[in-house]
């Protein structure tokens, strides 16, 4: 097992590009870890070969996030990877335009994502295909709008009472 | 209550106005409702313990809003929480007496102006007795609001209604 032990970011990218080809793309960072891009499309596939694979074994997502690109009318979600048998950690990056902010659900591959993905759905609007239960997790039911967009206007009354905006 | 088993030790009779008396026993067992919303609810339960010992004034915490005299709102109310908490304190029965703890509930706190989730002041939904200041108030700020509670329930009377009550 040692010899698998401790891959790193570019390793696990050429060997996932044997099976993936031309889907994913490397991205060294100058600070902090570099990540791999995955179309939004093929998230599901690409998740479910990380934690299998017996050469990688990502059994857990250890953080969800996602993110409002304001410049680019993008919305992204950062996929944070770790495996305990192997101790190789991998961050994963889906980008999607802010009209059509589809990405595949990895609640099926690791159970951590159902709650973050609702999270991300909530606060961002940003929408997982194939979650079972996409509702909103932090704000109330009938909330308008994905408070933490950057153009995010708050509503003014919510059931009659002020909000303070 | 030592004082007046000395005094009446003889004698099971003790008279007194109706109003004297049910406010006497109403500011001696005020039974608040326990939750927290935030870290105010650290503070609230240091009160509660052996240190500061809400209990030797008959300050007890119940677990159901039907048993409860005052509600204690410690922390933060969120929009979501703001109208669970009209519900508990609907529950309440009469008399039923609020003090809001801390700056969150007082008027927002921190986030008064930025935060799109959190409610402005607990008494934009119910009616508050006593505002104790504080990020969070201490221990003793907190006694001292009970203090004022128990004043102003010495004052009042059978026959008016609170002030500001519903």
């Amino acid at each position: 097992m040692k010899s698998d032990a401790l891959k790193s970011p570019e390793e696990i990218y050429e060997y996932l590009k044997a099976s993936f080809d031309e889907l994913l793309e490397y991205v060294p960072a100058e600070l902090g870890q570099s990540w791999i891009t995955v179309p939004p499309f093929s998230m599901k596939a690409v998740a479910k070969f990380l934690r299998d694979d017996p050469a990688l074994r990502f059994n857990t997502l250890m953080c969800q996030s996602g993110v409002h690109y304001p410049d680019e009318d993008e919305l992204g979600v950062t996929y944070h990877l770790h495996s305990t048998s192997h101790k190789h950690t991998l961050v994963l990056k889906v980008r999607v335009p802010i009209a059509d902010p589809r990405v595949q659900s990895v609640e099926a591959i690791w159970k951590t994502a159902d709650w973050h993905e609702r999270e991300a759905w909530d606060l961002l609007g940003i929408v997982f295909d194939g979650h079972p239960n996409l509702k909103r997790i932090l704000c109330p039911e009938g909330w308008e709008g994905h408070p933490l967009r950057k153009d995010y206007r708050q509503q003014e009354t919510y059931l009659g009472v002020t909000t303070g905006a | 209550m030592g004082l007046l088993d000395k005094k009446y030790h003889d004698s099971n009779i003790i008279i007194v106005p109706l109003e004297n008396a049910l406010n006497w026993a109403r500011k001696s067992s005020l039974w608040y409702e326990q939750f927290g919303l935030a870290c105010c609810a650290i503070e609230m339960m240091a009160t509660a313990a052996s240190h500061y010992d809400f209990d030797r004034f008959g300050i007890l915490p119940r677990s159901s809003p039907r048993q409860a005299d005052v509600m204690i709102v410690a922390g933060t109310v969120t929009m979501k929480m703001a109208s669970r908490i009209e519900r508990l304190y609907e529950q309440m029965s009469e008399p039923r007496y609020v003090i809001s703890m801390g700056s969150c509930s007082n008027s927002g706190g921190p986030y008064w102006e930025h935060g799109y989730h959190v409610l402005k002041g607990v008494d934009k939904v119910i009616p508050v007795d006593v505002y104790v200041p504080g990020c969070p108030p201490r221990p003793e700020a907190l006694l001292e609001g009970f203090l004022k509670l128990q004043e102003r329930i010495t004052n009042e009377t059978v026959v008016e209604s609170k002030p500001d009550g519903k």
